[in-house]
């Protein structure tokens, strides 16, 4: 690649920090070592399994490390998190969610259904909210797990994820909530927060692909999802991914060190460039609520207009941001989010997610706004609901 | 990432015959944005020689589909209307040097916008009084059974996910994918009928045993315990005696009165197409 990327689609992946790249490398080469051997040579590599374990707690504010379970990915960790309750409390057969999961949670919901659990599906509404009263009432005696995000990866709407917490915690409801696209981006705190299981993934937040983490408060009932070896004290079979896991807390330490300053910045650029295309561009919207967002992401709809045409004419302008379409959704149905949101098909259609990180600045942010009017008017020329 | 062709990728960067032609001789306009694509035709025809002197498209939708409607202008000006009737979707991909399987109802949406427009030009009525005889299938992109079947015949389709990948019916939410699995397997049963009939003609060559009973393991293990799985049953070759072909039914079809016509009017018809026209299939009870 020569010319320089616009990367805007950080809640797909971000890059790996060079830092992170530095920490790992030992891990790749020389420290080749099994951190299950009885020999220094592998055994010292536990060491730093055991001190990327405590950078991730200490992102999350909780209260032990040992609460921390590496996985291979975000998915395992919502798979295992939901799996695992299921198998502590056979007897329960209801699962409480929402419409608008990533798809580690509600197609796993969807299976569960085809092999006899029950489902409710909480609706949100046409800014991306769910209503609690809704979840409350769903609560019975045989719900074994409530699984709700704590951001959405699409619009990046935040749920009231203390709220859901303590009602769970009251109703004696085990909660589990993704919060692979919060980690990092808004702050909270385990110790403060009553949720039972928190799912995290490593790329998200400039750590490498492939390595993940479960939280599991003390004291929540735990059956491992993959059986195997002794690893992660009995709780995940499986040789430990080392290099990853130690990039993983090399990213955990950097998103610490500069949190608010980031947050901040980066707030500011998101918070330019979704203004200045809602004023440069007409017939165009924001998709969810601007209150209770990340700071990282605006998700606009803009009418007559399809997506994946958008993305491929940003792509000519080298840049990269994501669509809710239907064809760029490897389906022929549009953002289940957005549709559950109700917002209307002509912008569904036309829906462009941008999602900034700490690697993107002002000029990124003017590049965007630059090129995108003139694609936007250009596609509108072509189509024949354009004006 | 889709993986188009370069001829695809020029033809959405500099769209050929982009706009609307003022006045036009012909209209044609199918989709609509629910859909995630729409497609609008306006010809300049020649009312003396027939022959198209200009097209326009103007479309809504994603890259494959501005590109189709883009050559598909391309493919028709100087054409006779008689000669543009003749453009099906697979020339319009094949013009394009092929689309994702997934795209193909982008070039669907060219034929048909194409075929509106000619009959607009010539007067005829756009199917009218055969909407009330079609019977739409697919609610969320309200594809009728007519579409399907054609998109069946002229690309020799046979799975559902390809009828979803030619005219997106079964693409939403998917609740009407039995009924396109029932059209996929009359309209085969039916092809395959023809078949015998013109089997019998063409004389097979002589067989060996062994390769005759490997076909007939074939035929019952690929083109008839699928279809009867489907419905809960199955089917088990107990013997092969000469042309004499023993099977046993299990499962559902045990007793099932429609199993006398899978029987004769499939397995056998099939048999004799493929093996031997000899070939007689008989039950055995347990």
């Amino acid at each position: 690649m020569n010319k320089k990327v616009v990367y805007a689609d950080n809640n797909a992946t971000t890059m790996a920090a060079p830092e992170v790249f530095e920490a790992m490398k030992p891990f790749l080469t020389d420290r080749y070592g099994n951190p299950s051997s009885m020999h220094t040579f592998g055994g010292n590599v536990a060491k730093h399994i055991d001190s990327a374990r405590e950078s991730v707690a200490k992102l999350i504010g909780a209260n032990d490390p040992q609460e921390i379970i590496f996985t291979s990915c975000g998915t395992e960790s919502d798979n295992t998190a939901i799996i695992s309750t299921l198998r502590s409390y056979p007897e329960k057969r209801h699962i409480i969610t929402t419409k608008v999961e990533h798809a580690a949670v509600l197609n796993l919901c969807k299976y569960l259904e085809t092999v006899g659990y029950r489902v409710t599906y909480l609706n949100v509404n046409n800014e991306g909210m769910i209503d609690l009263n809704e979840l409350k009432a769903s609560i019975d005696p045989d719900t074994a797990i409530i699984s709700i995000m704590y951001a959405n990866n699409e619009t990046g709407v935040v749920f009231p994820v203390d709220q859901i917490a303590e009602i769970a915690r009251v109703r004696d409801v085990v909660f589990h909530t993704d919060g692979v696209q919060a980690a990092g981006k808004i702050p909270f705190k385990m110790t403060q927060l009553p949720v039972d299981l928190l799912a995290l993934s490593g790329h998200k937040l400039h750590a490498p692909k492939g390595v993940g983490a479960l939280y599991v408060r003390k004291g929540t009932k735990f059956t491992p999802f993959l059986i195997g070896g002794h690893q992660e004290h009995n709780r995940r079979g499986g040789t430990e991914n080392v290099a990853s896991i130690v990039g993983f807390g090399t990213a955990c330490e950097l998103a610490m060190k500069t949190f608010e300053e980031e947050r901040t910045r980066i707030k500011g650029l998101r918070d330019k460039l979704e203004n200045e295309i809602l004023e440069k561009i007409p017939d165009a919207r924001v998709n969810g609520t601007r209150e209770n967002r990340l700071p990282n992401t605006t998700n606009i709809g803009f009418e007559f207009i399809e997506g994946e045409a958008i993305l491929l004419m940003l792509d000519e302008k080298n840049i990269a941001a994501s669509s809710g379409s239907a064809c760029t959704s490897g389906s022929l149905s549009p953002s289940h989010v957005l549709q559950a949101m109700g917002i209307p098909f002509t912008f569904i259609q036309g829906s462009i997610r941008f999602s900034l990180s700490r690697y993107n600045d002002e000029e990124d942010v003017d590049q965007i706004i630059e090129n995108l009017p003139k694609v936007i008017a250009r596609l509108r020329e072509i189509s024949p609901y354009g004006k | 990432m889709w993986n188009y062709t370069e001829k695809m990728m020029e033809h959405f960067k500099n769209p050929r015959n982009v706009g609307e032609i003022e006045d036009p001789d012909a209209v044609g306009e199918v989709g609509n944005i629910v859909c995630g694509d729409a497609l609008k035709l306006t010809l300049k025809i020649d009312k003396k020689t027939d022959v198209i002197m200009d097209a326009k498209f103007q479309t809504f939708g994603c890259a494959s589909a501005i590109a189709s409607s883009s050559v598909l202008t391309e493919m028709i000006k100087g054409k006779t209307v008689e000669e543009a009737s003749k453009i099906t979707n697979k020339d319009i991909a094949d013009y394009l040097g092929g689309l994702p399987d997934e795209k193909m109802h982008c070039s669907v949406m060219g034929m048909e916008a194409l075929e509106k427009a000619i009959a607009n030009y010539r007067g005829t009525p756009v199917k009218k009084g055969t909407v009330e005889e079609e019977k739409i299938i697919c609610k969320c992109f309200s594809v009728t059974d007519k579409k399907i079947i054609r998109a069946i015949k002229e690309n020799s389709l046979k799975t559902v996910e390809e009828v979803t990948n030619f005219t997106k019916a079964g693409g939403g939410c998917g609740k009407c994918k039995p009924e396109i699995q029932k059209l996929l397997d009359e309209f085969w049963q039916k092809e395959a009928t023809k078949g015998a009939r013109a089997g019998v003609e063409h004389e097979h060559k002589k067989l060996t045993n062994l390769e005759k009973i490997e076909l007939v393991k074939k035929v019952i293990e690929e083109e008839i315990r699928p279809h009867l799985k489907r419905d809960g049953g199955d089917i088990k070759l107990v013997d092969i005696d000469r042309d004499k072909v023993y099977v046993r039914f299990l499962g559902a079809c045990v007793g099932c009165p429609g199993s006398g016509i899978t029987l004769k009017g499939f397995l056998e018809k099939k048999l004799k197409e493929v093996v031997d026209e000899n070939i007689e299939v008989e039950e055995v009870k347990e």
